[in-house]
């Protein structure tokens, strides 16, 4: 008797077909089918902070932005431009420090010396990365593992910046209520600005630069500058996620530049599901409670998160969030064949 | 005097560090961000079957090594194939391999300075009156050992041929019938088993630390990117330059600057040579 093979048949819903132009908003169901999912992320992260008593777990929620800001940045920069960067901490510590100094050398409030720290660590991450961005291949991993070993390095042997004692004495913010739902509202900014972006011409010239760099140089564009402008814009939330934190804790020191401000948020990404962006908030939802409950194993926790992320990339490599938006948009069914 | 003398020792270091390395990514392009690991892990291992084993000096190193080699080949057979070709997926498994290694092994109790190898033949000589142990000698002699045996096996055996005919053209090798997949695990196991032998020889002369982790992979990095990836003639001559470079800043300034040292080589090769002192074929790949 002859075999019987079956196989995986996937058909979008006809919801999601429908609602795929402006004729979206001529029926509730419609409109609730596109904005459900956007409504519970945004209004869950906004009554977090409302509906969680105790201010451990506040705090908590603020540390989950500030992993879901270095998320996005990370998986911005592997899935879109294709640059994988080992070392998110670089930029948390230059964003914490110049944001720091800008609050204690140049008296500025919070209010400005936040933006001001992303958008000049953003610059300075840019330039110590630009030697290699002409290049294809490992070397933007490896240097950027690099960078926040040297730097934390170099403070210490110089001296500078506090030497080991760090920065105390940062501005806080003054109130539960302000440091939740700043990082809260950042987050959510620039999760919907990243999702804009990279939908725009400059994303696709992104896209271009990880698929195809030759085409893009073809077409007349520098490869270079726009692997500089994005590595700005990752940097720029990185150091945003940096500053926050050393307003956060009132205090920037060398441990800004510690390893889980890069592993976790790649780990994060590769649980969530690269390339969609809410992945990697979605991931850091989930590692970053589940590492405070296993705060008691010390730095065991960084080897549990390398755990988990070779778990996900043998196993299920597509990522969480990859696996719901099929879910939600196509009905699956086995045929014959 | 002490200069030249240290500097060629410490260079000789930093090629048995990385040869491991750039073996790999030469063979299989697979960057292997658990080589520190190893490093640290086959330390550990041969502490154990000295110290708390008693399986005698010999025994435990060469136990080590093939221990090594095995856990080597054994990641790239059930772990890091189902990602090949993927260099996104490839960086973030291998490093967070590594990464399990060193924090686990860091979780057991790793630090400080209770961990040590014995020397294998302790004492001093007096070499143009700068005094030199035996051990540092030793690394000489077996990086050198080492240097040559590889350049033998790889002109002269079927296996080293074979290795080669993947790293120069994998296409037309797997044409003659050469197992590409076969071939990658061969290299990840000799290159972790270099690994080994760099922590046996190096690691008697300090501490086993995880930190000594983190610092190999970034030298063995640096190394092989100022010696053009995957160029084994360029590794050694890289070594040397940043051996000495590194021994000069050590002399005339402090020991915190080594790293940056490395740091500082790798992007003053990206500026003025991408591809490293010897990767002319590769150029124009590696050029956007």
């Amino acid at each position: 008797m002859a075999e019987v093979q079956r196989r995986k048949e996937r058909l979008d819903r006809g919801i999601k077909v429908r609602t795929e132009s402006i004729y979206a908003i001529s029926s509730w169901e419609e409109a609730t089918y596109l904005l459900a999912p956007r409504l519970i992320l945004v209004v869950g992260l906004l009554l977090a902070p409302l509906l969680i008593e105790s201010p451990y777990w506040k705090r908590v929620v603020t540390v989950v932005c500030v992993y879901g800001l270095l998320g996005l940045s990370f998986d911005f920069l592997a899935h879109f431009v294709g640059l994988v960067s080992l070392g998110g901490a670089l930029a948390t510590g230059v964003g914490g420090y110049a944001s720091a100094l800008a609050n204690k050398a140049l008296g500025l409030p919070v209010f400005l010396s936040i933006p001001l720290a992303s958008i000049a660590g953003g610059i300075v991450c840019t330039v110590l990365l630009l030697p290699c961005l002409p290049l294809r291949g490992v070397y933007f991993a490896i240097v950027t593992l690099m960078y926040p070993l040297v730097l934390s390095r170099l403070i210490e042997a110089f001296n500078i910046l506090g030497g080991t004692d760090g920065i105390p004495g940062v501005q806080g913010f003054g109130g539960p209520w302000a440091e939740s739902y700043i990082i809260i509202s950042a987050l959510l900014l620039c999760l919907f600005g990243l999702r804009r972006l990279v939908n725009e011409d400059l994303g696709l010239i992104f896209r271009g630069v990880k698929d195809n760099d030759q085409a893009v140089k073809a077409s007349g564009i520098s490869v270079t500058r726009y692997k500089a402008i994005a590595v700005f814009i990752a940097s720029t939330l990185g150091c945003l996620a940096g500053a926050y934190l050393a307003h956060l804790y009132m205090w920037a020191g060398l441990s800004l530049f510690a390893l889980d401000f890069s592993i976790l948020p790649i780990a994060a990404t590769v649980i969530g599901g690269g390339g969609t962006l809410i992945g990697a908030v979605v991931g850091s939802m989930i590692l970053v409670p589940l590492s405070e409950l296993l705060r008691e194993f010390g730095t065991l926790r960084i080897a549990f998160y390398a755990i988990v992320l070779m778990g996900f990339i043998v196993v299920r490599s597509e990522g969480l969030m990859v696996w719901a938006q099929r879910k939600y948009h196509q009905f699956e069914r086995w045929v014959q064949i | 005097m002490e200069i030249l003398i240290y500097g060629i020792v410490n260079s000789v270091s930093l090629a048995l560090m990385a040869l491991g390395f750039t073996l790999v990514y030469g063979i299989s392009r697979l960057p292997n961000f658990a080589h520190g690991a190893f490093y640290i892990l086959a330390g550990y291992l041969a502490w154990v079957g000295i110290r708390s084993l008693d399986m005698g000096y010999i025994v435990s190193v060469l136990l080590t090594i093939f221990a090594v080699g095995l856990l080597g080949m054994a990641m790239y057979r059930f772990f890091l194939i189902r990602v090949r070709g993927m260099p996104i997926s490839e960086i973030i498994a291998s490093y967070a391999m590594g990464l399990f290694i060193l924090e686990a092994l860091r979780w057991k109790g790793l630090k400080g300075m209770t961990f040590t190898l014995p020397v294998i033949y302790p004492g001093t000589i007096f070499l143009f009156d700068v005094p030199l142990d035996y051990q540092r000698l030793l690394v000489v002699a077996i990086g050198a050992a080492i240097v040559a045996g590889l350049w033998l096996f790889t002109k002269f055996t079927r296996l080293g041929l074979a290795l080669r005919g993947i790293a120069q053209d994998e296409q037309a090798a797997m044409m003659l019938g050469i197992d590409s997949d076969a071939m990658a695990t061969v290299a990840t196991g000799l290159g972790s088993a270099l690994a080994a032998v760099a922590a046996i020889v190096l690691l008697p002369l300090g501490n086993i630390v995880v930190e000594a982790g983190y610092q190999v992979l970034i030298f063995a990095v640096a190394v092989c990117i100022v010696g053009g990836l995957g160029s084994w003639a360029g590794a050694v001559l890289a070594s040397f330059i940043i051996g000495f470079a590194q021994i000069l800043t050590v002399s005339y300034m402090q020991s915190h600057f080594q790293v940056v040292v490395a740091l500082l080589a790798i992007i003053l090769t990206l500026i003025l040579k991408p591809s490293g002192l010897f990767g002319r074929q590769k150029q124009l790949e590696e050029r956007v």
